[in-house]
């Protein structure tokens, strides 16, 4: 069974052929066959090899396939090969799985929508580019996915390019991950000058051979592969091309969200984590990349209107947790976070997406409101997505995940009572701004009028992705609620245990309680301040200060105005001097003296035979000259 | 047999080739300037047969035989060039022919 993994990848290749090739030709029926077709195929194939790794696993826990060699230049030779461990089995059932219904909503959400063939076939690069960089067995053919997700991250924001504002995101958020992939780029040459190999494996057992802990090449390793991480996943400083990602069509963004994309960093942290092991320093980095990124983009999400904007700035708090769980040595909680997030975070996008085509188009949480009894199935399950993202204690799976997180940023060997209480503080922010969304748009009188239902591709993936959302977690529970870690004790075998201080565990439940606390006090913060008592609100935020806070905190913090400043002005002033093009002149230079000597010279051709016979008796004359006398 | 001593030969050579020439450059009738090209001609192999005579040997002459032989080719290819000159134009006026086109 393992042997069919190359199956996995290539269908929404081939998926991805077949619309680029005759999607004009395909009926729309045909189109929608191929291309949720192609994904659902490789999920099947994605479960079927899962169920037989953890019932009969493979020697090592680990399972590898080469299909060929790539290419092979001085000592290089990547191979096009798979590796498959706990870790990998996670990361590909999530993609091919939440794509899957992902895919089969954009089934319908896009059905109106003018290039249905060419979405079908970008999405199933993206997931097919995903898929390559998570099961790649050396880090060139990661980097391949790596770049292919980018283009196609590019090509889905900027889909409805007759907007020149889509357009202009799609560029920015490729120009942004690019510092991000240069940063990495340099980090893999690095990797091979020294450690000679890219072949993943081999690589970290080199590098823990031949680097002591701390040693300038594994910090100046990790610090690289960092960047490249921070890129992919929109965490301080380079995550402001997220929230414009928003420009794609939604199905577009959950994608980028849940199942591939922005996880593409922390799977590259988790992979190399040998690396990071080996540079303490940086480690700490990661955690305090994570925490700061994640209460940043908390309060950013307090104060944005448009929904799409608060699911986006979410992602990003949500993605700094799991850099933060892999900042502390919490491989595994890191892991279980992606999953988690991956289910409630395509379901709220998902579910966004209905409100949306079922509003006209409307995406500012003001307009809308009263959602509850019109939508139900969308109501109850995004209530479930944000129940889950807002951590509610006991009954969703964001609660486990994000717990353990909590937990580990105080109780690992590398963490701190300050990373705790940041993270802390942003899970009461998370509550905040979750469930102010939610009372926003479904409680409170309906201001614009559902002029559509959704129909059942839409339903289905939201009823399956909600119930992910809530039973999710329950595949790993903490010391104090049950002690059965089951999530973990698979991820042991790709991922290495975090150490903690048995004298601590007796207090875990208190730490479970203040956040549970915390969670529904957020919770209660919100239905007083956004659905009870709007007066209140309403006074607190026009005070001067919070005036001030709110614009501050709805530009994202700056970032874009001082990004704006720092680069993009420049470099069009820069530009806009050398519109002439200064390093040109010396070649145009060669050019101008070559058209004068042609204008002079072609006087002579006048077509008069006696003046060529002069010519030549002249020239005859100064041979002669030159011969006899000189 | 009356000896003509080199100078005067090469002389007359020189003064042939100058006539040639001189011919070519003012002439505009294309006919006039394939002859001035013969006389020319004829002037280089009239320089060959002195030296050959000069120093004794049947190079010059040899020479000579050559030049005939490649003037009359040319004058034949000329003259041929000449006739479609006439029929195109209906001048045999070299300088009617001095565009390049058509």
């Amino acid at each position: 069974m393992l042997e069919l993994l190359w199956i996995v990848p290539a269908v929404p290749f081939l998926g991805f052929l077949i619309l680029a090739f005759l999607g004009k030709r395909l009926s729309r029926l045909t189109i929608e066959i191929v291309g949720v077709g192609s994904i659902g195929l490789s999920a099947l194939f994605a479960i079927l090899i899962a169920i037989n790794f953890m019932t009969s696993p493979p020697v090592g826990h680990a399972f590898s396939q080469t299909l060929w060699v790539w290419m092979n230049v001085a000592g290089l030779s990547p191979g096009i090969s798979f590796y498959l461990d706990s870790m990998t089995v996670i990361f590909m059932l999530v993609i091919t799985c939440v794509g899957f219904l992902i895919h089969l909503y954009s089934a319908e959400y896009m059905l109106d929508e003018e290039g249905y063939s060419r979405f079908f076939a970008y999405m199933n690069l993206f997931v097919g580019s995903m898929l390559t960089l998570v099961l790649a067995d050396n880090l060139v053919l990661l980097y391949l996915g790596w770049e292919g997700v980018g283009l196609c991250s590019y090509l889905l924001i900027g889909f409805l390019y007759k907007d020149p504002a889509n357009g202009y995101a799609a560029r920015k958020a490729f120009v942004v991950t690019r510092v991000g992939d240069t940063a990495m780029g340099i980090g893999l040459f690095l990797l091979f000058t020294k450690l000679g190999t890219l072949q993943i494996q081999e690589m970290l057992t080199m590098a823990s051979d031949t680097w002591q802990v701390g040693s300038p090449l594994a910090i100046a390793a990790a610090a690289l592969l960092l960047g490249g991480a921070v890129g992919k996943s929109a965490q301080l400083p380079l995550q402001t091309w997220l929230p414009d990602a928003m420009a794609g069509p939604t199905p577009t963004s959950a994608l980028i969200h849940a199942a591939t994309m922005v996880t593409a960093g922390v799977y590259l942290i988790a992979r190399t984590h040998v690396i990071f092991e080996l540079a303490p320093i940086i480690m700490t980095v990661v955690a305090i990349v994570g925490a700061a990124t994640l209460i940043i983009s908390g309060f950013t999400a307090l104060t944005q209107t448009d929904i799409k904007r608060v699911l986006a700035y979410s992602t990003i708090s949500q993605i700094g947790y799991m850099f933060l769980a892999l900042g502390v040595g919490a491989w595994a909680a890191g892991i279980f976070h992606f999953m988690t997030h991956a289910f409630f975070k395509a379901l709220l996008f998902l579910g966004a997406g209905a409100i949306i085509v079922c509003l006209h188009h409307e995406q500012d949480m003001f307009k809308m409101g009263g959602l509850r009894k019109k939508l139900p199935v969308v109501f109850w399950t995004f209530l479930a997505g944000s129940a889950s993202l807002a951590a509610l204690p006991l009954i969703t799976a964001g609660f486990y995940s994000k717990d353990a997180i909590l937990w580990y940023s105080f109780s690992s060997e590398q963490g701190s009572p300050w990373l705790w209480a940041v993270a802390l503080l942003g899970a009461f922010i998370t509550s905040i701004y979750t469930f102010r969304m939610v009372f926003i748009t479904f409680f409170g009188e309906a201001k614009t009028e559902v002029t559509h239902r959704p129909g059942n591709r839409i339903k289905i993936p939201l009823i399956i992705l909600g119930v992910l959302s809530i039973i999710g977690g329950f595949i790993e529970l903490p010391h104090t609620l049950g002690n059965w870690p089951a999530f973990s004790n698979f991820m042991h075998s790709a991922l290495p245990e975090i150490h903690v201080p048995h004298e601590i565990y007796s207090i875990e439940w208190v730490f479970q309680i203040i956040a549970g606390v915390l969670t529904l006090t957020g919770i209660f913060i919100a239905y007083q301040l956004f659905l009870k008592n709007t007066a209140l609100k309403d006074k607190i935020t026009q005070a001067p200060i919070s005036k001030a806070l709110n614009r501050f905190w709805f530009s994202g913090w700056g970032f874009d105005w001082i990004y704006d400043r720092l680069f993009v002005f420049p470099y069009i002033w820069l530009a806009r001097i050398n519109k002439k093009d200064v390093f040109d002149l010396l070649y145009s230079g060669i050019a101008l003296v070559n058209r004068v000597l042609h204008v002079i010279l072609s006087l002579t051709q006048t077509g008069r035979l006696r003046w060529y016979a002069v010519g030549i008796v002249f020239g005859a004359i100064i041979t002669l000259y030159v011969v006899v006398f000189a | 047999m009356i000896s003509i001593s080199i100078e005067t030969g090469l002389l007359l050579s020189g003064i042939l080739f100058l006539l040639g020439l001189i011919g070519l450059l003012v002439r505009r009738n294309i006919i006039f300037m394939l002859m001035s090209v013969e006389i020319m001609l004829n002037a280089a192999g009239l320089a060959f047969v002195i030296g050959g005579s000069r120093w004794a040997q049947p190079d010059g002459q040899v020479m000579f035989i050559f030049i005939l032989t490649m003037a009359a080719a040319e004058v034949s290819v000329g003259l041929a060039l000449i006739l479609l000159l006439y029929h195109r134009f209906k001048t045999v006026d070299a300088d009617a022919a001095s565009k390049m086109r058509g």
